[in-house]
């Protein structure tokens, strides 16, 4: 686990004075969004760091992380496709594109790629309900799918981790 | 055209930005209610507006803030409910993305008769782009005087901020987002004390809804009686209505709350009618929690009346044969669509969203899930139709907060409505895997449950 830079510390700080004096704790849900975007999921040790940080109990962050769906904890790929399913979506064919995913990257739902690259995911209503099907990819929706859109999405994708490698 | 009061400017270009939004006669209402107005005259106007909560309960906002404690010495805060996360409901979203200083103007207008110094948006983590244009507006309204110590001189001083949600549906229940803005599990809290007396960091606290705090805005600019003058009776104002499914345009739609349901979803100034020449089935009215309606049940009442967008005409004939208002998350269903296995996505969001304090929602909304997935796959029992029944009637009223009724009441109306389409899934276990039971349920005259 790597610690935060000084540019995060002092953002922890930022968060930290929003609230009044001695409710620090209050900080735990960004500070945890920072730590994540630091290490891409949440390990013990990460946690134990964030509980230091606010100055609380360790278990106090692990009762929290555990409990909303957005912390991941254990690795997940560079890219998680967060495919939404509830009702709305699912009348509008949300099924399908989770099917297409699957057969595209090879992968089941919860499962990431060998080349660590996708997981996949389902999700339940993210709010994008008129724009269905839909799915999250990291801090953006990807709405309106169609399995050309899920190819050219994938395609991005590849191509931004080959620029970055 | 209806008249519009939240998005009357939502299409003029860069209305995003504090210029143009202030140009288009923003932030008047911050004047008048700062150098014009005490903090009780606002909320007076509040009051006599009629305004009810958008969040999806409908409670008279003006009485929810006259609640508020005002212990000399404790400072009080204003939590907005950005927690959107009802299946069916996206119009905070539009909101905040298309027009972030309506909201900061409501806020701050709002925070002014509360006597909140620090005022906090909750937002639901998913919607992890739109804090950075919620703290753009917020940087341009300080940068220019709406924000900061002693605003326009009033001596009133006032900060937002904005605190992301990590995604957990329970945390739009107001005590739930309460303890999740504590930095704890969003297990909802057992009420009394209710927030207006112990919220959060135990202070008086208000809870409202974005589209709540942004029609203040309108309020105070015209007056709490025009306000009040237009709608229908207990239905003043205008409503954001987020729809979707199988129409035609899908989206977010603010409506004066006098058009029939009918012209809502035909027309071509809202919906447009059901996508390709299909016909409509049914439709969840608003947000996945309120019961379905048949398309017979939708457009007339039980009485034969029409029915109406407002939430009298609604929640006409209970829910026997009625619905609710509720967020303005509007489902349309065509003919096409399976009702049993509409039910079962639903009823798993409830499973996978019940925070787990109470048994009966932590065992019900599971055994909900299991059952009518097992009658969506054509293994289940014609016992379980009635097992069904019987569980969500042992889940409702009987938990802390309302998420147990917002799981029991989709599957009780999807049994009331569509008892036959459960049925013919039971007797028809290979068939229900290939095809939909599809309109035949109207073929058969409009029977009234007792």
């Amino acid at each position: 686990m790597v610690p935060f830079s000084e540019e995060k510390l002092a953002k922890v700080q930022e968060i930290i004075a929003r609230y009044p004096e001695g409710k620090q704790k209050s900080a735990l849900l960004p500070v945890l969004h920072l730590a994540q975007e630091v290490h891409g999921w949440l390990s013990a040790e990460t946690m134990d760091y964030v509980a230091s940080l606010l100055q609380i109990e360790p278990i106090e962050v692990y009762e929290v992380a555990t409990f909303y769906s957005m912390y991941n904890l254990k690795p997940v790929g560079k890219y998680m496709f967060e495919v939404c399913q509830t009702g709305p979506c699912m009348i509008n064919g949300s099924d399908d594109i989770v099917d297409y995913i699957k057969q595209r990257l090879g992968i089941g739902v919860g499962e990431t790629t060998p080349d660590g690259l996708f997981t996949l995911k389902t999700v339940e209503c993210l709010g994008a309900c008129g724009y269905a099907p839909m799915m999250q990819l990291g801090k953006h929706y990807k709405e309106h799918l169609t399995r050309e859109k899920v190819d050219q999405i994938i395609e991005e994708c590849r191509k931004q981790a080959g620029q970055l490698n | 055209m209806g008249v519009k009061l939240l998005l009357e400017k939502a299409h003029v270009e860069g209305i995003r930005s504090y210029e143009v939004y202030r140009r288009e006669g923003g932030y008047r209402a911050v004047e008048k209610a700062l150098k014009t107005m005490s903090p009780d005259a606002v909320t007076e106007e509040v009051k006599k507006s009629g305004l009810r909560g958008r969040g999806g309960a409908g409670f008279p906002s003006g009485m929810k803030w006259s609640f508020l404690a005002k212990p000399e010495g404790v400072p009080r805060h204003l939590v907005c409910n950005a927690d959107e996360s009802e299946p069916g409901t996206f119009k905070d979203r539009y909101l905040m993305e298309f027009l972030p200083h309506l909201l900061i103007e409501g806020l701050i207008v709002s925070s002014f008769a509360l006597g909140s110094n620090a005022t906090y948006i909750y937002i639901r983590g998913e919607y992890a782009w739109i804090p950075d244009i919620l703290e753009q507006a917020i940087a341009e309204a300080k940068a220019n005087g709406w924000l900061g110590k002693n605003i326009l001189g009033s001596g009133f001083d006032c900060e937002i901020y904005v605190q992301r949600g990590a995604g957990a549906y329970i945390c739009g229940e107001e005590t739930a987002l309460i303890e999740s803005l504590e930095g704890k599990r969003g297990n909802p809290r057992i009420k009394p004390p209710f927030p207006a007396v112990k919220g959060v960091w135990d202070r008086p606290t208000v809870v409202n809804n974005v589209e709540t705090l942004a029609a203040v805005v309108p309020i105070i600019n015209m007056g709490g009686e025009e306000y009040a003058k237009i709608g229908v009776g207990r239905s003043t104002g205008t409503k954001l209505i987020s729809a979707c499914g199988n129409i035609n345009k899908p989206g977010v739609y603010e409506i004066d709350m006098t058009i029939s349901v009918e012209e809502f979803i035909y027309s071509d100034e809202y919906c447009g009618g059901i996508k390709n020449g299909k016909r409509l089935k049914a439709c969840i009215p608003g947000g996945s929690s309120v019961p379905i309606l048949p398309a017979n049940l939708l457009l007339k009442t039980a009485k034969g009346e029409t029915r109406y967008m407002n939430y009298e005409s609604l929640s006409d004939g209970g829910f026997a044969t009625g619905s609710m208002m509720g967020s303005g998350g509007f489902i349309v269903l065509d003919e096409d669509q399976c009702v049993v296995k509409n039910t079962y996505t639903l009823a798993r969001f409830y499973r996978h969203e019940s925070c787990g304090q109470c048994s009966p929602c932590r065992e019900g909304t599971g055994w909900m899930e299991k059952i009518l997935k097992n009658i969506d796959m054509g293994k289940g029992k014609m016992s379980d139709i009635d097992l069904l029944w019987d569980i969500q009637r042992k889940i409702e009223g009987n938990t802390i907060c309302p998420l147990g009724d917002a799981a029991a009441w989709p599957v009780a109306a999807a049994i009331r409505h569509f008892r036959d389409e459960f049925e013919w899934h039971v007797k028809n276990p290979q068939e229900c895997l290939t095809r939909n039971y599809g309109l035949a349920h109207y073929a058969d005259p409009l029977v009234i449950p007792a």
